[in-house]
């Protein structure tokens, strides 16, 4: 369960979030410039909220008032971002098991071999980022992330980089990963056919603000 | 072929010497100030960028004066080394090899200082969101996407310290076989009647040190930089 109340200027433009999310796939939806990036950032402890509280399973991880403010690297939140941001000097077996190190956790093979058959990457494990496909690329950000054991997975159009071909690949894993992997998602996206397959709920934002929130039918107004 | 005398030999070893422990010694806080000057904004920063910097402006001589006022025997830095850790620098070849380093560090810090500047930051962020706190991140992430630039700086201040003549001799002076480089053996030889040969000999060594070390930094750099692009 993720609350987030938060509130951040940047320049002439103000974010003003204000929702929560659950298990499944929570779609922050909206035009780009809507601000969609700048609250992920916040949730995943990249950027700093003005005021406000984010909060995580129980655990404030964010609190301008108590003046709580938890290091990104101790939030346990998975993040997928848009260009992947794989490792370039890792093998892609290294840049997934990256979390699992830095969170000084043993060896899982049974998870590793979920995630890679999950995600259908077991192939690429000796090569380097360098040389994979962008919609390789997007499959190991996919399992890296969810390989550290995040408690939350934020992904910020993870499918934006790729052509329509690649994106309807990559899709079924998505879904899979929703519905087999529990981990609750965040998932930001402007495409509309998109959101209408992963989405189990919807967070419209606008200029900044939540306009509205609900389920797939906001995507028809 | 080249025929060099026993002393001659010992300037060439202990050139290499010097360079190489100039080097190694320099690298670590040439890392740190280079990462301090490329991501870090702080109150007197144009300050420490123009101090690292001045070695490669001032006249060699300058600075090897300026080590002897601070690290000669009797000198306030040089007799408090002396008496409480045994570290003596002048007339010593660690004294060569501390100014050698001093007159390399702004060449070694700029190369390194381009190479972290470089890093995609994302990329840094994308560790962090992983669990890594500065310190692993930086082990794993930072240093070794800066290691082509770590390696050219590495590279550009081992050959500036093979070069080093000024700083050097004015500092701990030209003693065969404590402080007597290449440089100072050539410069020596050219100086006595019948020294061209030998001082040749010399000027080719060198030329072929310098060479080799040229060739290995290629290699090095373009095994670290393929290493980044996938192959």
């Amino acid at each position: 369960m993720l609350v987030v109340e938060i509130e951040k200027k940047l320049g002439q433009f103000s974010v003003n979030a204000l929702f929560a999310g659950e298990t499944g796939a929570t779609v922050l939806f909206g035009p780009s410039g809507a601000g969609k990036t700048t609250v992920i950032n916040m949730i995943a402890g990249l950027l700093k909220p003005d005021r406000g509280r984010i909060v995580l399973d129980g655990e404030v991880v964010f609190d301008d008032a108590a003046r709580i403010d938890l290091a990104v690297w101790r939030r346990r939140i998975g993040y997928v971002f848009q260009e992947g941001r794989l490792f370039p000097h890792l093998s892609v077996q290294h840049n997934l098991d990256y979390g699992r190190w830095m969170g000084g956790h043993t060896a899982d093979p049974a998870a590793f071999a979920h995630a890679v058959a999950l995600l259908d990457i077991g192939h690429l494990l000796e090569r380097r980022p360098g040389k994979l496909s962008g919609g390789e690329r997007q499959r190991v950000a996919v399992g890296r992330a969810l390989l550290m054991r995040p408690r939350l997975l934020l992904l910020d159009e993870p499918l934006a980089s790729l052509d329509e071909a690649r994106k309807a690949d990559i899709m079924p894993y998505l879904e899979r990963l929703r519905d087999e992997a529990k981990v609750p998602m965040i998932y930001v996206s402007h495409d509309a056919a998109e959101v209408k397959r992963i989405a189990s709920r919807v967070v419209r934002l606008d200029g900044g603000k939540v306009v509205a929130t609900g389920g797939v039918e906001l995507l028809s107004a | 072929m080249i025929e060099l005398s026993p002393q001659e030999w010992t300037a060439v070893a202990l050139s290499l010497r010097i360079a190489a422990v100039a080097t190694l010694v320099a690298l670590p806080f040439g890392v740190a100030i280079a990462y301090v000057l490329a991501r870090k904004s702080f109150w007197g920063k144009s300050l420490l960028d123009a101090v690292v910097h001045l070695p490669l402006v001032l006249p060699p001589v300058v600075t090897g004066y300026l080590l002897l006022i601070t690290f000669g025997r009797k000198a306030p830095v040089g007799a408090f080394l002396a008496d409480h850790f045994g570290i003596v620098f002048s007339f010593r070849w660690t004294g060569a090899a501390l100014a050698c380093g001093i007159m390399a560090f702004p060449l070694m810090v700029r190369a390194i200082r381009l190479s972290i500047e470089a890093i995609d930051r994302h990329l840094e962020d994308a560790a962090a969101t992983l669990g890594a706190n500065r310190i692993w991140l930086f082990l794993t992430v930072t240093l070794p996407l800066a290691l082509p630039g770590i390696i050219a700086g590495m590279m550009l201040a081992f050959a500036r310290a093979l070069g080093e003549f000024g700083a050097t001799i004015t500092f701990v002076s030209n003693i065969p076989g404590e402080t007597q480089t290449i440089s100072a053996a050539i410069y020596t030889l050219t100086q006595v009647p019948g020294g061209d040969a030998a001082a040749l000999s010399l000027v080719i060594v060198a030329i072929i040190i310098s060479l080799a070390a040229l060739v290995a930094s290629e290699w090095f750099a373009r095994r670290a930089s393929a290493r980044l692009h996938g192959s």
